[in-house]
């Protein structure tokens, strides 16, 4: 099938970039990233500069790729875009192809965003305080299924920042309730609920990330099915910890 | 050389114990004084990073990727192997210990294997206090299930996603680490090569991807947690960017590298489909309980497979081992479906396929009970392939999977070169000549969690705390020598990609060093090497420059070692006269067609000392002593 790229071109952090044309010829079997190896290979053929994109597992779970297409991040099927594959195209269309854009995803080269927010966020909580080797036996914690299948469906984020690249506020909101979730569902996690809500959601804001204005994008572009209810959550995790704090 | 495994004397259940008491100590005031660098953050690195800082130590810990979290081990799917006996089946520690020796063709160390089984239990323990969410049972136990033909319940999972959610745990830990200071996080920084002073390694060089800029860190001690060299072969279900540089430049400073022709193949992959396909992806092994292998009886059947009769159809698992039929091992299930597509009866397009049909069991079970077990992977095939497996077999083909060799490792993980050590699917330590489903999670997180927290303190206590400057020749040599590779790389005016060459050289791997090995194949294979290496130097078309982000370059650097490491694969598998687990010598057979391995003569784990570019590896062979298991032939009749 032909098609006509549009792909961001920007040399590097502090250069100005520009959408640029290539036109294609490809197999419709292709994945979205496969499409972008073969116009790859074509460049180096020329001995034209590649376009650099982010990519590893291609399976969906790593969270590295991330390409905004046609307007829409991951483009036109909720999945990753390494899940995305060309038969979900016409032939002859024209394909818009950009990086995520958030002030706090700043652009590294053409389709390569730095992400490094999403982990300070992390770093500032998003963790249980557990010394290697002081754990007590594991079935000695009961966990009912549906508590531990809440949990999961919490900690199946990916980090991919969709959820920032379809809001019109660049909120993570999506991503940190996700994180702040699989925490506070659990009964491991709780000690440190409210340090945790408190200093992930400080570290958010520092990030320049924008607030929520509840519309739901997020989780309607969310690869992994993050639901509106872990932003619900966050919120009542981190006003009760704002009511009561002893911390920060 | 003599290779001297430093396996504790005494009965194989105290040797861990009495170790652990008889190493060597930091006093905790000290540990403050020590450097470790920790190269990848994968299950291993991140697991030992996270403890090494806990107990004290400044750790400096390094990436390629732009997160700790997504390393290759996030794509793990099935599970994590624990003795617990929480089922009550009959698990013990000695049962795990014995299923992996086993299950390794007896090719890995007793001492090894028994000290993982040991401390899987407390694996488990430590990843639930972090808070991952494994499957659990209504009244809240954890849940398990039996995997990769082990007769017990012994497999811990969460969902299909147990590698992301144990990473997680330990990128959490590790996060908490680098809050507290005690990790510096480097993300987006290669390890280029790694820096001896006096015979011991003492640091790293890095290139920083985004800016190009090569740099020095100096340490007392260094750990390659780098993962596996399945990329070798080009296509595989690793993540692309796995790669085996870090190991095998530590192999060209000194490092003996074991076993590199122990790979496994995995027998339930998604099929070629073109010649633009870069990577394949693995459906779990689960299918085989309930789908059909099977392949039309004659050559070159292009009719549709649910147009195929009965009468025409070829069950060649189930015709050739009816006791175990679709559920003989994975070197098994691989072998015989490369077999019957030699033949010219594969399936699909490319004829490199055959059928994986649950039209039986949605027949015999509905299609409802078919779908609550499969429903998800059933998905994942349909996304990739656009065909649905619930109206038309599924095609399969084994791809690469995981390497079984590595950097070779004493029971304390350090490698022949002092102060270095290589954790996880980068040494080539638990698994003898084939892995077992669910083991590698397992033995990453031992490694880091319970293993080099203890066995770096017997190195380091009688190590000076002086810190060794990057100013000194060793490190300004090491810089110089990446610079000049970097160099060299670009100013090649060839034709051919990189990408174009690893390209070729993963099909020579695949073709002779694959999933069978002949004598005449493999020395033809390693003239083709040598000629694709010197193509390779000499051809090669690159852009850009070594000052910005530039994948080409990247991608040219690994290609450089793939060459070499492959060459080494063909070369250890030419000496290894026998066949064992993952590698299967056509010369060497029953009369039934099955692996046959020669105990007498090959007890041995095969250790190559790099000579120099162009000269052939040495061999040092580290013998195998058995004490507990008895050694059996394998057979699925
Ligand atoms: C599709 C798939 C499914 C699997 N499923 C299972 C399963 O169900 N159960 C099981 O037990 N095993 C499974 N495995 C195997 C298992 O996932 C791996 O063996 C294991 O995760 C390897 O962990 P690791 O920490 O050793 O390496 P990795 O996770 O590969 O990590 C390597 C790290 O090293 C870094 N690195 C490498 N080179 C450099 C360098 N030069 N400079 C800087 N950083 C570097 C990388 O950035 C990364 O952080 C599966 C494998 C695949 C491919
Ligand atoms: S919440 Fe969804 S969209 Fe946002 S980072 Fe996680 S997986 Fe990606
Ligand atoms: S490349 Fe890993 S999720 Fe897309």
């Amino acid at each position: 099938m032909k098609l006509k790229l549009r792909i961001w071109r920007q040399k590097d952090a502090n250069s100005k970039g520009k959408l640029v044309d290539y036109d294609v010829d490809v197999n419709s079997h292709m994945s979205f990233l496969e499409m972008l190896d073969e116009l790859n290979e074509q460049l180096v053929e020329k001995g034209e500069e590649p376009v650099a994109f982010d990519h590893d597992c291609r399976e969906g779970i790593c969270g590295t790729c991330n390409l905004y297409i046609n307007g829409r991040p991951h483009g036109p099927v909720r999945t990753t875009t390494c899940q995305l594959h060309m038969r979900h195209f016409n032939e002859g269309e024209t394909i818009v192809i950009e990086p995520f854009r958030a002030k706090s995803f700043p652009i590294v080269k053409d389709l390569i965003i730095d992400r490094s927010s999403f982990d300070r966020i992390v770093q500032a909580g998003g963790y249980i305080s557990v010394n290697t080797g002081s754990a007590r036996d594991a079935n000695e914690t009961l966990i009912p299924k549906p508590i531990a299948d809440e949990a999961f469906n919490s900690a199946a984020c990916i980090a991919c920042g969709a959820c920032v690249a379809a809001c019109k506020n660049a909120s993570a909101m999506l991503f940190v309730g996700a994180q702040i979730s699989k925490f506070a569902l659990l009964p491991q996690g709780k000690a440190e609920r409210k340090t945790r809500a408190e200093k992930m959601v400080a570290q958010m804001d520092a990030e320049g990330f924008g607030a929520c204005s509840n519309i739901g994008a997020c989780s309607a572009e969310c690869p992994k099915e993050i639901s509106m209810a872990n932003i619900a959550r966050m919120n009542r995790e981190y006003f009760g910890a704002k009511l009561t704090s002893t911390n920060l | 050389m003599k290779l001297d495994s430093k396996i504790p004397e005494g009965p194989l259940a105290e040797k861990w114990n009495k170790h652990k008491f008889s190493v060597k100590l930091v006093n905790p005031a000290n540990k403050r004084k020590y450097d470790i660098i920790v190269v990848g953050t994968g299950l291993a690195g991140a697991s030992a990073a996270a403890s090494l800082a806990e107990l004290g130590y400044n750790v400096e810990a390094f990436t390629y990727h732009d997160s700790p979290r997504r390393a290759h081990s996030i794509a793990a799917q099935g599970g994590i192997n624990a003795a617990k006996n929480y089922q009550n089946d009959g698990d013990s520690i000695y049962r795990l210990f014995y299923d992996t020796i086993k299950g390794g063709d007896y090719r890995a160390r007793e001492g090894n294997v028994f000290r993982l089984a040991e401390v899987s239990v407390n694996i488990i323990d430590q990843c639930v206090a972090q808070g991952v969410p494994f499957a659990r049972e209504y009244g809240g136990l954890l849940s398990n299930r039996s995997f990769g033909g082990a007769q017990v319940s012994r497999t811990f999972y969460a969902r299909g996603q147990t590698g992301q959610q144990l990473l997680l745990g330990a990128y959490s830990s590790l996060s908490r680490q680098v809050a507290t200071g005690k990790v510096k996080m480097y993300t987006r920084t290669e390890v280029m090569d790694i820096v001896l002073v006096d015979g011991q390694a003492r640091g790293v060089v890095t290139r920083n991807l985004i800016t190009g800029k090569i740099e020095s860190h100096a340490a007392h001690a260094v750990l390659l947690c780098t993962g596996g060299y399945g990329n070798v072969f080009y296509l595989s279900t690793n993540a692309l960017n796995c790669n085996a540089s870090a190991t095998w430049r530590a192999h060209k400073k000194g490092a003996l590298f074991a076993n590199p022709c122990f790979t496994q193949i995995h027998p339930t992959c998604i099929p070629v489909s073109g010649e633009y396909q870069s990577k394949l992806t693995l459906m779990s092994e689960s299918l085989r309980n309930d789908g059909r292998v099977w392949v039309p009886k004659k050559g070159g059947d292009t009719r549709r497979a649910e147009d195929i009769p009965e009468a025409e159809r070829d069950y060649f698992l189930e015709r050739r081992y009816p006791a175990f039929g679709n559920l003989v091992p994975r070197d098994v299930a691989s072998r015989n479906a490369k077999y019957v597509c030699d033949e010219g009866r594969g399936v699909g397009d490319t004829k490199l396929a055959v059928y994986l049909d649950f039209a039986d069991a949605i027949r015999r079970d509905g299609l409802n009970v078919i779908s609550a077990k499969y429903g998800n992977l059933f998905e994942m095939y349909e996304k990739i392939t656009g065909e649905d497996p619930y109206k038309t077999a599924m095609r399969i083909y084994p791809a690469v999977h995981y390497t079984m060799g590595g950097l070779w490792v004493d029971y304390n993980l350090m490698t022949t070169i002092p102060g270095l050590y290589a954790l996880g699917e980068a040494n080539f330590s638990d698994h003898g000549a084939n892995r077992l489903g669910a083991s590698a999670l397992m033995q990453g997180l031992a490694d880091g969690y319970f293993v080099i927290p203890y066995t770096i303190g017997d190195y380091l206590a009688v190590m000076p705390w002086d810190k060794v400057s990057t100013d000194r020749p060793e490190f300004r040599e090491a810089e110089a020598s990446v610079h000049g590779m970097v160099n060299r790389l670009l100013t090649i005016k060839g034709e051919k990609s990189p990408n174009q060459i690893h390209k070729e050289l993963g099909k020579i791997i695949w073709d002779y060093c694959g999933m069978s090995r002949n004598a005449e194949g493999l020395k033809d294979a390693r003239q083709r090497v040598r000629s694709l290496q010197d193509e390779f130097w000499n051809n090669l078309k690159m852009v850009g420059t070594g000052d910005e982000l530039n994948h080409t370059l990247e991608k040219a650097s690994r290609v450089a070692d793939y060459l070499e490491l492959g060459e080494l694969m063909i070369v250890d598998a030419l000496n290894r006269d026998e066949s064992c687990g993952g590698h299967f010598r056509e010369e060497f057979q029953t009369e039934d067609g099955e692996a046959l391995r020669d105990d007498a003569n090959y007890a041995y784990v095969a250790a190559w000392a790099y000579k120099g570019a162009g000269k052939d590896s040495e061999l040092h062979k580290e013998d195998l002593v058995f004490e507990n298991v008895k050694l059996t032939q394998r057979s699925y009749k």
